[in-house]
Parts: structure tokens; C-alpha cells; sequence
């Protein structure tokens, strides 16, 4: 997958920082954009917070690492930490892989669900996607 | 096929490793009844699991064959930007084995260690005429250990005038040794932008200076290889409101003998002597990081400096401001010796030539390479250039390539993709030590790179070719990580 | 202007033809960027230039204003350690690839270097028991406060405790580095027999810490124990960290990491690294595989070229100042490298024998120096505990006093332990190594003596 070829699952809402959440019931799931993780290249380990942590949105819950780079992971909700993907922890290559799926990193029990409606839409992180590559 | 002994890669000491194997025997043991003596089995260890048993024979050859997979200085040029990769005299190498400093032992009375404390004395003496600066400490290990030692003098300077300041601005384009010591001196650090020039924005800093800002940063000349002509308004800016200015003096080779920190307002700085003065880098040290003060943060220096009763001269531990010890003993000697042994063979004129031929050097490669690889800033070069990768874009070819294919040309690389204000930056470092023909040899070799990143890509993106070694495989090595053998490493 | 230099590898013509395909007319044109207030128009007040003959013989008169008694002769510890490096030692880290080559940034041009730390990082894990070693810090001291950061950094509890008879140089530089980092450094003190009190600990334990901090053999020579401070520093939640001084010592005392030790460091010097005043030195750091993220300094990894040929590359590098800057696990760049190597050739060379070997004589021969001493009657042995080659003589006069006797006669008797600990003004540290020969061991003992 190369970052023009974007894929934007319609029923995710997206952060500027390249995060996507995915609302049922209270708890959302989180994890990196197909962007972010061509932007990173080959990602070598995921540092996430325990379950339990307490998630404050726009702050940051953990960090994402490439040979090269390390960027944080920005919190898109606020609320607890509900299960964190151990998977990740042998497999990072997960969120190159599968960013949407397999390579979900942490689901939280959010302190308010209407949060995710200030998110941008499929459409909106698109539009902002190509505003940046260019 | 690769040839065994001469080309082929080499086992690891404990594959070569063989049971009974010798290379050591200790002295003659002239203690009677030496077994009287054993301690209580409870204490000892009946083995050292996994330790290679060799003959002398066994080591000399591994060492010998693993050596000659490296690149040195004293086989071509290491373009590395803010490395200072100069030539590492072999008289250096010579006096520092001089018994009388080699087998010095650091508890020695200083009534036997005058010699030492001689050499650490010049040192001093002569880094203060060379960077204008009141005293200076030996005492850190390498320029990093120097910057922390500044910031925490600089903590101290504060709090003994009353002032509690929280925040170390540090330039976009410093090196990451600059944040990172910042921050374990107890810092927050925050960041200051450059301009178009890629020097200190003084407006911006301006604005930003207030009761909170105990010190900045300010690499000089900068990572591009710019000197911040703006230098005194800086230091203006900041002494108006109490702050202290602090320079990284890795890049001190582009104006030695032509400009003295001390004059330019600094308050405190480092530098490296396995940079400017000549030092060898030991495949990662060790160095030395030196930092120079004005009078007035000399009472926080560490502890001990080397003071002159006379003729005799001594340690002085009795320094009650001082922030303390970084690290034991007073410094890496041996690398005092080197350096000073530098500076003695060049004198004031040499050491003058040395930056205008760094300079010189840095300016010809400029002038021969600026019309083909981009240029982002276009300020006056002293003593490096950096290039960026833009000019390739349409090949595909990256800055990462051009680096790894210039191996096969015979050159280490320059340093990549440092500083980070420059997108894909090959930062171009000569040093004095380059005759004309490796410079052009390297001009010639990058000039190459382009054309061929142009006609073959893939090549160029699968380089190098003819290295004993090829790309190896980071991501892996990074996602498992294997730091050790085990007897389970397969070869 | 002056005329070439032997390292400037230019002539007066090659510059001009420079300055003219550069544009320039005068190297001068070059610095008009340094404003012309800053530029210095007087030569630099410094001495030379000396030819190459000359400074030889400048830096021999100073080298021999040392006056150094014969190395037999010298019984100096307290941090440094005089061992004999064979000679292949020096020959090889004088091979201009080791010594004059760069970091290894670029492996494909530097797997002698990588591939050697490699394999230094396997020796000081054997070592020491613990299977993650980084590729080096600076000395001793600086390096165990590097290890209390991390330890804090895995456990913040922002405090530390440490026996006071870690080596007071050691103590002192811990204090420098975490005076501005919120972590509060407590310490507990000996036993009469020398060795830090077990019980002691304990009770410092009771509030929270993240390290209880060790040194084996400690500052005044005695073994600790460490299997004990294992089990009090697990029952508080807290890591057993042993400081090392003498490596040497790992040749003979069981490893720390097996004992319950979760972090071994200290001072690699003795492995074959020069005395050379005090530096450069090598500090060594090892520990669990759960620090592997949090170890500062360089780490050498294996991996695999496009071919399939094994190689090694520096790696987890996002842990550093270069690529995460203010929150990287450490601010060091430049370390030992060539120090590292210097000692992973020394036990190389020695090996699993000739280590265990040399151990033994040296644990030997400074036990007979002690009885030896301890019979003449003048002095007495303040301390019981079992030792490795260092000792505390207690003696019938001022011990700087002492020092200064021996001196004139060419004896460096041992470190005045008042330098350190000034109520103990009569107590001198004596070290003994395979480099003190039996009848230099006698001539102190007799020395020592005839004191009163």
C-alpha cells in the first residue's frame, strides 16, 4: 500500500494526528490510519499504556516506532483503557499489515461517546489526506 | 566465492572457541601455599558459562581479519557532517603510551603526578586563548557529558542568584545530544525557529525570552554549517533578562584562531577534542568534552580543577558552589595528551590554517556539487555543506541510497538525513585533512550518483554492491532483537 | 602566510588554484561571514608549532616529571586496577581500522567494530550473569547513575537506596546527576566486619524504592552479601543493583546476575584498559531482558543482509538522543568504543581459564599481603569480612603520613582512606594484584612494620 492509494473505512471517524476510532455501545477501538502507517515505513514496536490507564483525548497514550522514528500516539476520546492488543507486542508488523484490523491498538470505555462526533469523517480525513500530500 | 582469511565474514569468538584452549597464562606464582587462601565456595563461581576458550593465535587473527571489514580514516575521506573526521596523527598515539602517562594511576600523590597534572594545566591554559573563555573543566567524557555539565553550571548560576527558571530553548536544527542533556539536567525544553538563513530567528527569540528561560542553545556555526552572524544580539537578548547563552562547540574547526566564542557573548560552551582536536574516534569514542566559562560561572565548575601553588600544581577539591562530579577521577587523560600534542604541532599559525583549509575544502565541494544536488539554504559556508535528496525526487532515488551507494565509490557516506530542518539532508563535512584530488575524487563519485540515479535507479536503490556486507535488514533486527550470542545463534 | 603543514596536505598553489574554481580571491573572503568585530586579528596566545622530533621530546621530560614508583611497587586501588594487558592488546586496537573508524552508523563499512561489540556485549552478559549489556558508557560512576535513572524510569518511586560503602566518588556523581530529577538518594550503612547490613537495608526498604544499590566488593574491599540483599531488595519490590569496580573479580565471585542481581554495572578498566590517570575508562552496564528498552547507550543487534549473510547493525535505536531527543533514555553519543574493544580482546585473550586463573592469584597474593601485614604487629585489620584484592590496614600512625614515608622509599603503599571518609584518618586501602610480586608484598609488610 502506497499513501496515494488511500483506503478510508466509512464507518470510522479519523484524528489530524492520523488516529481512527471506532464507537459500539461505550467502547471505542482504536488504532493508526493506512497513512500513517505508510508514512512510518516498517514498524518495529508499539508501546501501549495498561488496561486501566486513564486516556485524556488529544493527549498522548503511547508511541509507535520504526527503525528510524518514533511518534506518538494521540488520544482521540477520553475515558479508561479496556484491553490493549497484545498481539502487537510479537507482531507490530500487524499495523502495517492490517491497520484497520488486526492492528487495532488499545479499545477504551470512553468517559463520553458523543466525543466522536467532533471527529473528521472518512470524507473529511480524506480531503485532509490529500491536502497534506500535496 | 569469498576468499577465507582474506575477504570471507568472520565467526564469532565463540564459535571459534574450542575446550582446553590457552592464550593466557598469569605470572609465576611466587605465594607459598597459594591454596591456603581460597575463599568459601559459597562465594565463588565454578565457571564462566559460555566464555570462549582460544589461543593467542585464535585472537590476534579474529581481530585482525574483523578489522579489516571497517572503513578508516587512514583509508579515505569521512564526509560526516559535524563529526570533524580529520586525520589522527600517529605521534598522538605515541606519547599517550609514554609509560610515565600510560601506567599513571589515578591515586597516585599528586607529588608523583605533576607530569599529568601538567598536561591538564596546558590544556586548560591553551583552550581558554584559543575559545577566550575564563576557565575551563576536562572533567566530562564526551560532548554530550559536556552539555549536561554546562546546563546543570547554568541550574546552579540561577539558583545562586535567587532566580528559578524552568525552560532551555534549543534551535529546530540542534543535534539531539542538546534536548536529550536539557532534559536529564532537569529541564523543559522548548524549541526555537530558525530563519530563512537557517540562523536564530531574533525576532522570535526576542519575543520569546522572559523570567522563565534560563539558558539557550545555539550551535555555532549551526548544523548548516552557517555561522549565526546575529551572535551578539542573541547574547544581548538573552543577558538582558538573566538568561545565559550556551554554545555547541562541536562545529569550533570552522573558526579556530579566526573568532573566539568568548568574544561573541557566550556564557558557557563546550567542545570536543575527538572533533577539533584531532582525537581518534575509536569506532564510538572514547572522546572529550571540554567545557569553557566566564568568570562568572567559574565557582559552579565540577570538582576538582587543576591549580598552580608556584611551580606545584594540584587538585582542588574544595569548590563549595561547584555542582558536583559527573563522572570519577578527573577526565579522559589520555585523550588531554593527544590533544594537547595537537595543538603543540600546529602553534597559532597552524591552527589558523587549519580552519581556513577546513573551510576551503567544505567551499570546493559546495561550488562543485551545488549545481547538481539541491541546495536548501544558500548562506555562506564555512566549514560543511548539506544537500538535500530534492533534486532526485523524480528517480525515486533517496538521500539513504546516494549514501549507501557512495560505498561503492570507497567513501564513508556524509551524515544523512541530520538536521531535520532539511528534508532528506546530506550533511557534507571535509576537514582540513582532504589533499584536492579525494575531494574531487568524492565530488566526482557523487556526480556519479546522480547520473546513475537517473539511467538505473534500482541500482542505486539496492546499493551497495561490493561492500563486505550488504543492506542488512533493520526492521527485523529491531521487531527481535538478538544483542548476544547464545549457543543457540545459528552462523 | 605560513607555509604548509606536515597534516595540511595542501600546497600554496593547490589553494589558489582553489579559491580561483571556487571564485574566491582570498581565503579571507571565505570568513566574511563572521562579522568583522568578532574576527580575531592577532595570532592565538598558545605555544608550537613543534616538529614532530621536538614534541616527542617535549612530551617524554613531561611524561617523566611522574615520578611513578616501580608498578611492583604500587598497591593503589580504590576504583582503578593495574593488570597485566598482553601485549596482542595494544597491537590490535593500534590497527588503524579499530581506532580510527567512525561510530558504526553505516554497517555495511563497519562490521569489525559492530561484530566486536557484539561479542564484548556476550562476554560482560557471561560475566556478570544478566543477558542485556550495552556497547558501553563512559566509567564507573557516571554509569551507575545512568542505571538509577533507568531503574526509576521502570519503577518511578523517585528513590533510590544505596550502601554507603559504594565507592564515595560513585555516590557523589549519582547525587550530580539526579539532583534535579526528583529522586531522593538514601543510604544505609556497614556492618563492623565491613560488609553492608542486610538488615539495614531492610529497614531502608520499608519505604518505597526502586534499586537497592550494592557495590561487590565494595569500597573497602569486603564481599557483600549479595544473595542476602537480593531477597530484602525483592521483598520491598525493588532491584538488587551490584556495582563492580574491579571486573577482575568476576573471575573468581559468582556472577551477580545468578545471585539475584537484576542490574550489574561498574568500571571495565581493569580488563585491560590503561590506567592512564584516571581516563579513558570503560563503563559497563547489564541487565534483565525487561530493560532491554530502557538501556541507554548503544546496543549491537544481529541481523541479515539482502543475501542472507549474518551481520550486525546498531539497533532499538529510537531509545536515543538522535532520534528521540529530549525523551530519549540517555543524552550519550560518542561512548568507549575503543575501550570496549580494548577489553573484549583482554578476555578474549584470557579466557575462560587464564580469567578464573588470574582471579585466583590475585585473591592469593592479597591474601597474604593482609597476613603478612597483620603479623608484623604494628597494624591491625579492622575489618573481617572475606575480600577479593583489597583490604583496609589500620595503622599506628596518620595513614597520609604513612604514604608519604613509603613514598621516599619508592612504595605506594595504598590509598589513605581519609581522602574519602576523613574520621578514618589511620585507615589505609591496600590493593594487591598478579603485578606485586612476592618480595615487594614482603618489603610493604616489613615497611608497614616498622611504623609507630
Amino acid at each position: 500500500m502506497s499513501k496515494g492509494d488511500g483506503i478510508y473505512p466509512e464507518d470510522l471517524r479519523y484524528t489530524k494526528e492520523h488516529e481512527w476510532l471506532e464507537v459500539r455501545d461505550n467502547v471505542a477501538t482504536v488504532g493508526i490510519t493506512q497513512y500513517a502507517q505508510a508514512e512510518l515505513g516498517d514498524i518495529v514496536y508499539v508501546e501501549l499504556p495498561q488496561a486501566g490507564a486513564a486516556i485524556v483525548a488529544g493527549e498522548p497514550f503511547g508511541t509507535v516506532e520504526s527503525v528510524k522514528a518514533v511518534s506518538e500516539l494521540f488520544a482521540p476520546a477520553s475515558g479508561t483503557v479496556a484491553e490493549v492488543n497484545a498481539a502487537l507486542a510479537q507482531g507490530p508488523e500487524r499495523v502495517n499489515k492490517d491497520p484497520y484490523g488486526e492492528g487495532w491498538m488499545i479499545r477504551i470505555t470512553m468517559a463520553d461517546a458523543s466525543e466522536a462526533d467532533t471527529l473528521m469523517t472518512a470524507a473529511q480525513y480524506r480531503r485532509y489526506v490529500e491536502d497534506e500530500a500535496n | 566465492m569469498e576468499t577465507r582469511n582474506l575477504r570471507a565474514p568472520e565467526r564469532l569468538l565463540f564459535e571459534i572457541s574450542r575446550p582446553g584452549r590457552r592464550g593466557f597464562e598469569p605470572p609465576a606464582m611466587d605465594i607459598p601455599e597459594p591454596g591456603r587462601y581460597d575463599l568459601d565456595p559459597r562465594h565463588v563461581r565454578d565457571d564462566i558459562e559460555g566464555f570462549p576458550e582460544l589461543s593467542e593465535v585464535d585472537v590476534v587473527r579474529h581481530y585482525t581479519r574483523l578489522s579489516r571489514l571497517n572503513y578508516a580514516i587512514d583509508l579515505g575521506l569521512y564526509p560526516l557532517g559535524s563529526c570533524t573526521m580529520k586525520y589522527n596523527p600517529k605521534v598522538n598515539e605515541k606519547v599517550a603510551r609514554l609509560a610515565g602517562f600510560a601506567d599513571a594511576h589515578p591515586q597516585l600523590p599528586e607529588a608523583m603526578a605533576q607530569g599529568c597534572l601538567r598536561i591538564m594545566h596546558l590544556l586548560e591554559k591553551a583552550l581558554c586563548a584559543i575559545c577566550g573563555m575564563d576557565r575551563f573543566t576536562l572533567q566530562p567524557a564526551a560532548g554530550a557529558q559536556g552539555e549536561q555539565t554546562a546546563i546543570l553550571m547554568a541550574r546552579a548560576y540561577h539558583r545562586d542568584h535567587g532566580r528559578a527558571r524552568d525552560v532551555v530553548l534549543i534551535p529546530d536544527s540542534a543535534h539531539g545530544t542538546n534536548p536529550a542533556s536539557a532534559h536529564v539536567a532537569g529541564y523543559k525544553v522548548e524549541q526555537i525557529a530558525s530563519n530563512d538563513r537557517g540562523c536564530v530567528d531574533l525576532g522570535a527569540l526576542r519575543r520569546r525570552v522572559s523570567g522563565d528561560v534560563a539558558v539557550l542553545m545555539l550551535t555555532n556555526p549551526n548544523t548548516l554549517g552557517v555561522f549565526e552572524g546575529e551572535i551578539e544580539e542573541v547574547a544581548r537578548a538573552l543577558h538582558d533578562k538573566g538568561a545565559l547563552l550556551y554554545m555547541d562547540g562541536a562545529n569550533l574547526n570552522a573558526f579556530v584562531g579566526q573568532a573566539r566564542p568568548g568574544d561573541m557573548g557566550v556564557d558557557v560552551h563546550h567542545l570536543n577534542l575527538h572533533k577539533t582536536f584531532s582525537t581518534p574516534h575509536g569506532g564510538g569514542g572514547p572522546g572529550a568534552g571540554p567545557v569553557g566559562v566566564r568568570k562568572a560561572l567559574e565557582p559552579y565548575l565540577p570538582a576538582p580543577m587543576v591549580e598552580a601553588d608556584g611551580d606545584r600544581l594540584r587538585l582542588d577539591h574544595d569548590r563549595p558552589k561547584s555542582i558536583g562530579r559527573m563522572r570519577s577521577f578527573s577526565g579522559n587523560f589520555g585523550m588531554f595528551v593527544r590533544a594537547y600534542a595537537f595543538m603543540l604541532a600546529h602553534g597559532p599559525d597552524g591552527l589558523k590554517r587549519m580552519s581556513e583549509t577546513a573551510v576551503l575544502n567544505a567551499n570546493y565541494i559546495r561550488r562543485r556539487l551545488e549545481g547538481t544536488y539541491h541546495l536548501p539554504y544558500t548562506s555562506p559556508t564555512l566549514h560543511e555543506v548539506v544537500f538535500s535528496d530534492k533534486a532526485l525526487e523524480p528517480t525515486g532515488v533517496r538521500t539513504l541510497d546516494v549514501a549507501k551507494r557512495l560505498m561503492d565509490y570507497g567513501f564513508h557516506p556524509p551524515t544523512i538525513y541530520f538536521p531535520l530542518i532539511v528534508k532528506g539532508a546530506l550533511m557534507i563535512e571535509p576537514t582540513e585533512s582532504e589533499s584536492r584530488e579525494e575531494l574531487d575524487a568524492f565530488c566526482d563519485a557523487m556526480l556519479a550518483i546522480d547520473a546513475e540515479a537517473r539511467r538505473d535507479p534500482e541500482m542505486v536503490r539496492t546499493a551497495p554492491h561490493t561492500t563486505p556486507i550488504r543492506r542488512l535488514d533493520e526492521t527485523a533486527a529491531a521487531r527481535n532483537p538478538v544483542l548476544r550470542w547464545t549457543p543457540e545463534t545459528q552462523g | 602566510m605560513s607555509s604548509a603543514h606536515r597534516y595540511l596536505p595542501q600546497s600554496e598553489d593547490e589553494r589558489a588554484a582553489m579559491l580561483a574554481a571556487i571564485g574566491a580571491a582570498r581565503i579571507e573572503d571565505l570568513f566574511a561571514s563572521i562579522p568583522e568585530r568578532l574576527r580575531l586579528r592577532r595570532p592565538l596566545d598558545v605555544p608550537g608549532p613543534l616538529a614532530e622530533m621536538d614534541l616527542v621530546a617535549w612530551m617524554a621530560d613531561c611524561a617523566s616529571a611522574n615520578r611513578l614508583p616501580d608498578p611492583g611497587a604500587q598497591f593503589l586501588g580504590a576504583g582503578a586496577y593495574r593488570h597485566f594487558a598482553p601485549a596482542l592488546v595494544d597491537h590490535l586496537i593500534s590497527r588503524t581500522e579499530f581506532y580510527s573508524s567512525y561510530t558504526p552508523y553505516q554497517p555495511e563499512i563497519s562490521q569489525g567494530t559492530l561484530q566486536a561489540v557484539f561479542e564484548y556485549q556476550t562476554l560482560i552478559g557471561q560475566l556478570t550473569g544478566l543477558p542485556v549489556a550495552n556497547a558501553s558508557m563512559y566509567e564507573g560512576a557516571s554509569t551507575l547513575a545512568e542505571a538509577v535513572l533507568m531503574a526509576e524510569r521502570v519503577a518511578p518511586r523517585g528513590r533510590v537506596v544505596v550502601s554507603d560503602a559504594v565507592h564515595p566518588e560513585y555516590l557523589q556523581v549519582v547525587r550530580t546527576y539526579v539532583a534535579n530529577m526528583g529522586i531522593a538518594v538514601d543510604t544505609f550503612g556497614a556492618r563492623p566486619d565491613g560488609s553492608a547490613d542486610p538488615l539495614a537495608a531492610r529497614r531502608a526498604l520499608e519505604t518505597r524504592a526502586s534499586a537497592l544499590v550494592i557495590q561487590h566488593p565494595n569500597f573497602l574491599g569486603c564481599l557483600e552479601d549479595v544473595e542476602g540483599m537480593a531477597a530484602a531488595a525483592r521483598q520491598a519490590g525493588a532491584v538488587l543493583m551490584v556495582v563492580v569496580t574491579e571486573p577482575v573479580s568476576l573471575g573468581l565471585l559468582k556472577a551477580p546476575g545468578s545471585q539475584g542481581a537484576g542490574i550489574v554495572l561498574g568500571e571495565g578498566q581493569g580488563l585491560g584498559v590503561p590506567l592512564s590517570y584516571g581516563g579513558p575508562f570503560l563503563g559497563f552496564l547489564a541487565a534483565g531482558d525487561g530493560y532491554m528498552r530502557q538501556m541507554p547507550g548503544r546496543l549491537v543487534g544481529e541481523a541479515r543482509d539482502v543475501d542472507g549473510r549474518r551481520g550486525y547493525v546498531l539497533t532499538l535505536a529510537t531509545r536515543e538522543q538522535h532520534i528521540r531527543r529530549a525523551k530519549a533514555t540517555s543524552n550519550i553519543c560518542t561512548n568507549e568504543g575503543l575501550c570496549a574493544l580494548t577489553a573484549a580482546i583482554f578476555m578474549a585473550a584470557l579466557g575462560k581459564r587464564g580469567l578464573m586463573d588470574l582471579a585466583r592469584q590475585n585473591h592469593a597474593r592479597a591474601a597474604y599481603a593482609r597476613e603478612r601485614i597483620a603479623a608484623a604487629k604494628a597494624c591491625t585489620l579492622p575489618h573481617a569480612a572475606p575480600f577479593f584484592n583489597e583490604f583496609v590496614v589500620r595503622l599506628p600512625i596518620p595513614a597520609e603520613q604513612a604514604v608519604e614515608a613509603l613514598a621516599a622509599k619508592g612504595i605506594a603503599a595504598g590509598v589513605p582512606l581519609a581522602r574519602y571518609l576523613p574520621e578514618r584518618d589511620r585507615d589505609l586501602l591496600v590493593t594487591v594484584t598478579e603485578m606485586n610480586p612476592r618480595p615487594a608484598i614482603d618489603r610493604l609488610a616489613a615497611e608497614l612494620g616498622r611504623l609507630a
